[in-house]
């Protein structure tokens, strides 16, 4: 009887099965992301006005994007994917592609179009890096150094970096080779479009490291992107590359003596990943909420809490003030024709293949 | 006296089973009650700590990927002789393109690809790239595979590529382990890599003497410590007993975090010093991001794990001896090295395997404080593992640390003796 009941029961779900409704959604959602203050751009902009409109959805956040990689591949090896969405930089991204452990998205069926009915791909346009990827925002590494330390001169070029007769004293660096060779070619005299094919030649990498070995013992190293804020205020170093948005809430929030150098900034992408293989209600519910958390005025909202700039173009006449300082937020977007007059643009495909060895070495010199 | 012995037969208990037997079925009950009492314990150790140990060995050696992702040509590479310096045969290249066209809907592709980048930067973008149009290759359909993928992609065409793909074909591999010793697999057989890529013997080394420094310095400090908690009364003892615990209680990336505000160069030490004249202002001290940073950081942090072991030894070791002796004629001196220190090595011995055995497996302290010369080779292990996800050889690092701990184990056995180990 029982048996006869619930035998009926599955097969009607599985004739309803095909309809994506309401009921068909899970209403857990687990979203990875950053912490501080990116994340609560994201709960304001995104997750707020979402639950608005599905008040019976329930959002658990897991601050573990730093290890989304290894924790994803982990999960996926184990059998038991807990994540829903995650917040990844595009890199990472690629590889959790390549892996086999993120969706891959056909970006005009599953986002939204602009406004005026431009395809999401149209809109997103070069910065659909991977399949696997929703581009949220635009941030780059740039350095800040400290207005009062600097003497007379200011610094106007990425160079200054390696000029310790005009600009004596310590400087932050990212530890990790990447950026970091591609700044130092450009001061040793590289065009910036031969950068990537120098370094891929023999002997590229290593006058990368030459060039930072005339540096290296006034380089303070530094792994998470708050450190290089707390150096400049500490006035441990002079000059210090972190995130764009770090060096803003120093300047604008905490009123630091620190002042940008957007010469040779380094673009890179953040954006949200589906990881493989969800159960369909899950997947039915991230869509869902992907496609609403990635239009375009969604991404434009984003930029009031934070200063990365939105990854759609359609979202960038919308940006408009902080939400708290009340002060314009367009000039201090990595995005600004001001201030992206002369960009680094990373060459995602051309470190995933050379990551590897690149970083044994980088890693043998700093040893060294 | 005489009705006991010379019956001839086995000695039978009272129901008449030789005694022998019975007596072994007795044991063998209890034996196994005890066994069932452990068992939760057996079976926790078991899966939690036994179980992933053999999985990490496992893994620094296990490379089925590439057979299982391209089985046809993996058989087929078989026989070609890279040394010739011709390319493989049509077969291989046909053999490939099916593998490839399989793998890419099963979207493994990339997988095999990534495995192969860690011993040949650049095959991963080959594999990715050609994965793209392997999806509508048409097998029968094209007469010369190996015209059809070099026009695909020219990389195809290069013997490295092929010579990787054929040394990383077998399930079992060394790649890993040489990589963790700095070696890798050449045109005949393993050779060192080349000297700016040589890393992990290097750390493995510093990692090793590091410890050993941090581990003399606590020995140095948690002496006189132990010494005098072992010698106060029993109020006073507990007092400061509290605060040597106290900052053991304390969270570890706090402890490491208020070094970095004493230490560096805008810090309270070199500010003090500037102050009180000793330093110039424009000279001041570089006491972190380097090794000195990492030996005072991690000395502070395991100072508990050597002062207790001590402390509990040197409370078994009665006053009346060192009293004994000097009444005896011996100078302050010669009755602590010659009747109290003695007595005092097995805490010594504790408190140094402790602290050693953590500090070559700290990772979180050296990152933070150790700049570029005072980090440890955990600290690869964790960038393996969480950044570059280079498993197998995190793995094989894993091993070889663990392989280390063990032999300097049995070498501390043979020399010093574990029994001479005493934790109270």
């Amino acid at each position: 009887m029982k048996l006869a009941k619930m035998f009926m029961a599955t097969s009607a779900l599985t004739l309803a099965g095909n309809v994506a409704t309401a009921e068909d959604m899970a209403n857990e959602l687990t979203l990875v992301s950053w912490g501080g203050a990116y994340q609560a751009s994201q709960v304001k902009a995104y997750v707020e006005p979402y639950l608005k409109m599905h008040p019976e959805v329930k959002v658990t956040w897991d601050e573990s994007s730093a290890e989304a990689v290894a924790k994803l591949r982990a999960m996926n090896e184990a059998g038991n994917v807990t994540w829903d969405l995650v917040d990844a930089v595009a890199s990472d991204s690629m590889r959790l592609c390549d892996e086999g452990l993120a969706e891959e998205l056909n970006h005009d069926e599953d986002l939204a179009a602009a406004p005026d009915g431009t395809s999401a791909s149209d809109d997103f346009g070069d910065l659909l890096v991977s399949d696997c990827f929703v581009p949220q925002i635009v941030y780059s590494t740039t350095f800040g150094y400290r207005k009062d330390l600097v003497g007379e001169t200011k610094p106007d070029s990425v160079c200054a970096i390696f000029d310790l007769d005009t600009w004596p004293g310590k400087r932050a660096l990212q530890k990790r080779p990447i950026d970091n060779v591609e700044w130092a070619l450009y001061c040793d005299g590289v065009a910036k479009d031969e950068i990537y094919d120098v370094l891929g030649e023999d002997g590229g990498m290593e006058r990368a490291l030459a060039k930072l070995d005339t540096i290296k013992d006034q380089v303070v190293w530094w792994t998470a992107g708050a450190e290089t804020p707390q150096l400049l205020a500490d006035g441990e170093v002079v000059f210090g590359s972190t995130f764009n948005g770090r060096l803003f809430s120093a300047i604008a929030e905490q009123n630091q003596p620190i002042e940008m150098l957007w010469d040779m900034q380094s673009f890179d992408l953040d954006g949200w990943v589906v990881p493989a293989g969800l159960p369909a209600d899950r997947k039915a519910r991230v869509m869902d909420f992907l496609k609403f958390a990635t239009d375009t005025q969604r991404l434009a909202d984003q930029a009031a809490y934070i200063s990365y700039g939105p990854a759609r173009k359609s979202s960038a006449p919308l940006v408009g003030k902080h939400a708290e300082l009340g002060i314009d937020m367009a000039p201090h977007m990595p995005t600004d024709p001001a201030n992206s007059g002369n960009v680094h643009v990373y060459d995602y495909e051309w470190w995933a293949d050379n990551r590897d060895d690149l970083n044994a070495k980088f890693e043998a010199w700093l040893a060294k | 006296m005489s009705d006991t012995t010379d019956t001839g037969g086995p000695v039978l208990a009272a129901d008449g089973t030789p005694l022998k037997r019975s007596l072994a079925r007795a044991l063998r009950r209890q034996k196994l009650r005890a066994l069932m009492l452990i068992a939760p314990l057996l079976l926790f150790i078991l899966i939690s700590f036994i179980l992933p140990v053999a999985d990490m060995l496992y893994r620094s050696v296990k490379n089925g990927i590439v057979a299982d992702t391209l089985p046809r040509t993996v058989v087929a590479i078989a026989d070609w002789d890279a040394e010739s310096g011709d390319l493989p045969s049509e077969a291989v290249y046909a053999a490939m393109a099916a593998d490839l066209k399989e793998a890419a809907a099963a979207k493994t592709h990339t997988k095999v690809g990534t495995r192969l980048n860690y011993e040949n930067p650049g095959i991963a973008s080959l594999f990715r790239k050609t994965g793209r149009k392997a999806k509508k290759f048409d097998i029968e359909g094209v007469a010369s595979w190996k015209d059809e993928l070099i026009d695909i992609n020219k990389d195809w065409g290069d013997i490295d590529n092929w010579r990787t793909i054929q040394t990383y074909s077998p399930r079992v591999t060394q790649g890993y382990f040489l990589n963790a010793v700095d070696m890798r697999v050449g045109t005949d057989g393993a050779e060192l890599r080349p000297e700016a890529e040589r890393i992990y013997m290097n750390l493995l080394g510093r990692t090793l003497w590091m410890s050993l420094a941090i581990t003399v310095c606590c020995i140095i400090l948690a002496y006189p410590v132990a010494w005098i908690l072992a010698n106060l009364p029993m109020r006073k003892a507990n007092i400061l007993m509290i605060l040597v615990l106290l900052p053991f209680w304390t969270s570890l990336l706090v402890r490491t975090s208020a070094w970095k505000i004493l230490l560096q160069q805008q810090g309270v030490i070199n500010d003090i010093l500037v102050w009180i004249g000793l330093v110039d202002d424009s000279a001041r001290l570089v006491i972190i991001n380097n090794q000195f940073g990492t030996i005072v950081a991690m000395t502070h942090i395991l100072l508990p794990f050597m002062i207790l072991p001590m402390y509990s030894v040197m409370q078994t070791i009665p006053p009346s001896y060192l009293r004994a002796a000097k009444s005896l004629g011996a100078t302050d001196w010669t009755a602590f090295w010659r009747v109290y220190f003695p007595q005092t090595v097995p805490g010594i011995g504790a408190g140094s395997i402790l602290v050693f055995i953590l500090a070559i497996g700290y990772y979180i302290t050296p990152a933070l404080v150790g700049g570029t010369k005072g980090t440890f080779i955990s600290n690869q292990i964790a960038f393996h593992i969480s950044s570059s996800l280079n498993w197998g050889l995190a793995s094989a690092l894993g091993a070889i640390l663990l392989a280390v701990v063990l032999v300097l184990y049995w070498a501390y056995d043979k020399i010093v003796g574990i029994d001479n180990v005493k934790l109270g």
